[in-house]
């Protein structure tokens, strides 16, 4: 019955993912950036996929264009997850914000904001969630360092931030 | 030698001082110390997952109201000995911090788990690798997460470590 | 001191709407916010205008230290997101590594993750519903469900040597078999859990001040729970019995016969009332399990992830060769991603990974059904009593280690 869902969407959105694939169970749609909303707009409204389960990036810093966007949707009546991804470059990794469709993208967004570096477009509130204010850089960048710490509260006499070697 | 010998037994500026004042001293040090080990107030700075052996460390049936250190006070300005259980991050260093220099001596700091002793496994950008970087610490409790044992074995060392210790109520000295 | 100790959020509002409101900051040091979320909120006398919900003060990095390790070192960092139920964490990662690799585990393994997975559901419950009745003062059933509790921290621990975190689910299988006993000790712990939970609703299910606190107290509909992405027991408390378990079954549960308990209002008391028979269905999916757990290896025997018996490596070049890349590069993981949700006690626990094929992972993710419980806390929280914080904070079971990670 997946199968069924999977097609109709698949005729739907023709032009827009022509290289869908279906992986692992999950309907993957690799599009435009400037796709998305028309999509998210399509799958909440026609095929009920009424939530919204997550937003990641993940980072190719040997590639161009630089960063995978990733979002997951769940349909609660056809009980099947759609995977829609697209790329952005570096210089600009700008996305559309689903904040106008799903509650819960405005706490996802911040935090893929916080960790990449992505802006996403109409969320207006995207202070960092789990970083603090002052952190610089973007931690799951592949160029920051694991052991980057930023302290906030000054290290008692005896500790220094350069003695923490390796793992 | 001093020449005026006075009537109350307050340490002279010259550091020497009388036997009997030094058994007055030992004996108000020794009582301090016996009611301060059996009169605990924690504050249980509960982060991450150590708190769940800290739940059955306080219930029954390893149970801390054995050693008087059963009843936590949430607030700082309350308690006495600040446990710190769980990882402290570099977000939540300040807090740390802040509820620190908000107890009042004596106090007492207890690092409850692998995390705050070290950081623990969390060797990256977010941990704090141990929070004596912040605060002094009195007694470490290792394990991810410790076994109630441990724990009661590093408040009953906490006890002893309060026992020996000098307890300053009369002056700011002694 | 003087030194001047930084702030280490801003916060959405900082003057207040009216003359005669106050903003108060609740945590991140406060016992009933569980340790680590800070709650900045307005209050108009008792009541709450608005809230500004700020978590990450448990965030240990572990998307990043993921990079860092085998496929087979992460499983303590998994552990330790959702602390209360760690088994599930478990088996959820290795099964999403297995589809990955393709690798298919045996019976035993099935029968036993699922028996395991709905015993640390149990744990996770009660931890929950202890908690939460702690701090309505309810100290007596604290103290009751925490008991249950510890007889099931001491007997995982027979089973996999520690109480809270395990590390017990691997890549293909499982750490070790059954002890001798551990099933007559189960059936012990399971009566003896029925009749402290028989105890546990006789002072709260009907309890005058119980009611008043909870009953239309964070209050959450269903429209608005699927589109703040609720799932678990927030949302079938609503009315709807969404659950992975019964959807997509995976594991054993299509062979199960259990029921999805779901709740009429949305309110905290309902919250309580899903869990409590939450627990119910989990013992009686455990009893079905321990009949129907059949005999053979725990491991798959498949050299691309399970470590060769010692004998061989000893004796054969081939497996001391496969042993030492196991452990030093990892298990090789095709090119690819997957994403596999399992059922946990919160809702709907995901892992996102993305392999680059070899030993170490390319990206881990979590998708946490704290941290989206957290975003849509403040619908819960507005309009009620500040004392109404407590139970609604307690009954939506934020986890920090799972909400931060």
């Amino acid at each position: 019955m997946s199968a069924a869902i999977f097609d109709s969407i698949r005729s739907q959105f023709g032009s827009l993912a022509a290289d869908s694939t279906v992986s692992h169970g999950t309907l993957v749609l690799p599009i435009e950036p400037d796709a998305l909303m028309g999509l998210a707009q399509t799958l909440k409204g026609t095929f009920r996929f009424d939530m919204l389960l997550d937003v990641t990036a993940i980072d190719w810093p040997a590639r161009q264009p630089r960063f995978d966007v990733v979002w997951h949707f769940y349909s609660t009546t056809h009980k099947v997850r759609v995977r829609v991804r697209t790329q952005v470059g570096e210089s600009d990794p700008m996305v559309a914000s689903l904040t106008p469709l799903y509650g819960s993208a405005a706490f996802l967004e911040r935090e893929c904001h916080e960790m990449y570096g992505i802006r996403f477009t109409g969320n207006k509130d995207l202070r960092p969630i789990l970083l603090y204010e002052g952190f610089v850089g973007y931690p799951l960048r592949k160029d920051y360092p694991k052991l980057g710490e930023q302290p906030l509260v000054n290290y008692r006499e005896g500790f220094d931030i350069a003695d923490r070697t390796g793992n | 030698m001093n020449t005026v010998s006075p009537t109350i037994p307050i340490a002279p500026a010259g550091g020497t001082k009388s036997a009997a004042f030094e058994y007055l001293t030992t004996k108000k040090d020794e009582l301090c110390g016996w009611a301060r080990k059996f009169s605990l107030f924690p504050y249980p700075f509960v982060t991450a997952c150590c708190a769940m052996e800290f739940m059955s460390v306080s219930s029954s049936p390893y149970d801390t109201d054995r050693f008087g250190a059963a009843l936590p006070r949430f607030s700082p300005r309350q308690s006495d000995l600040l446990m710190v259980v769980g990882t402290v991050t570099h977000k939540q260093a300040p807090i740390l911090l802040k509820v620190y220099e908000q107890m009042c001596e004596p106090k007492w700091v207890m690092a409850f788990g692998v995390c705050a002793t070290s950081g623990g496994f969390y060797q990256n950008y977010a941990a704090v690798a141990g929070i004596d970087r912040i605060i002094p610490v009195d007694v470490y409790v290792p394990g991810c997460p410790p076994r109630p044992e441990t724990v009661i074995d590093g408040i009953m060392q906490l006890q002893d470590k309060i026992a020996r210790q000098k307890h300053a109520i009369i002056t700011k000295d002694f | 001191m003087d030194m001047k100790i930084p702030n280490p959020i801003r916060p959405a509002f900082d003057t207040p709407q009216r003359d005669d409101t106050v903003i108060v900051n609740i945590g991140p040091s406060h016992p009933a916010t569980h340790g680590t979320i800070q709650i900045i909120a307005e209050l108009d006398g008792e009541k709450i205008l608005r809230t500004d919900v700020h978590c990450g003060y448990l965030h240990r990095g572990f998307e990043k230290e993921c990079e860092d390790h085998t496929w087979h070192n992460l499983i303590p960092y998994v552990d330790r997101l959702n602390y209360c139920s760690a088994l599930i964490n478990d088996f959820a990662y290795c099964d999403a590594v297995e589809q990955l690799m393709g690798v298919e585990i045996t019976p035993r393994t099935k029968y036993l993750r699922t028996l395991l997975a709905e015993y640390s559901r149990l744990a996770d419950h009660l931890t929950c519903i202890a908690a939460t009745l702690m701090e309505l003062g309810a100290m007596t059933a604290f103290l009751y469900l925490v008991m249950i509790r510890d007889y099931i921290y001491e007997h995982i621990a027979d089973l996999t040597g520690a109480r809270v975190t395990y590390s017990y689910g691997r890549i293909g299988g499982l750490a070790r078999d059954l002890p001798d006993g551990w099933l007559k000790r189960l059936e012990d712990i399971l009566v003896q859990y029925e009749e402290f939970i028989g105890r546990v609703h006789g002072l709260m299910d009907r309890n005058r001040i119980f009611i008043d606190r909870t009953r239309d107290v964070g209050v959450l509909t269903t429209a608005d729970a699927i589109d703040l992405g609720f799932t678990g027991p927030i949302l079938r408390s609503t009315g709807v019995p969404r659950d992975l378990r019964k959807d997509t079954p995976y594991l054993a549960y299509a062979e199960l016969d259990f029921e999805v308990p779901v709740g009429i209002k949305g309110d905290n008391y309902d919250r309580y009332y899903v869990r409590m028979r939450e627990m119910d269905e989990s013992v009686h999916m455990i009893r079905q399990l321990i009949d129907m757990l059949p005999a053979g290896p725990i491991n798959v025997d498949d050299r691309r992830c399970t470590l060769p018996p010692k004998p061989l490596v000893y004796n054969e070049i081939e497996s001391l060769i496969n042993h030492f890349k196991l452990i030093m590069d990892g298990p090789r993981v095709p090119a690819g991603e997957i994403y596999v949700a399992h059922e946990g006690a919160n809702g709907e626990l995901g892992f996102f990974l993305v392999s680059d094929g070899t030993g170490t992972p390319y990206k881990v993710h979590v998708r946490s059904p704290s941290f989206v419980h957290m975003g849509g806390a403040s619908r819960m929280l507005d309009g009620y009593q500040l004392a109404d914080l407590i139970p609604t904070f307690g009954s939506i079971n934020m986890i920090g280690g799972e909400c931060d990670r």
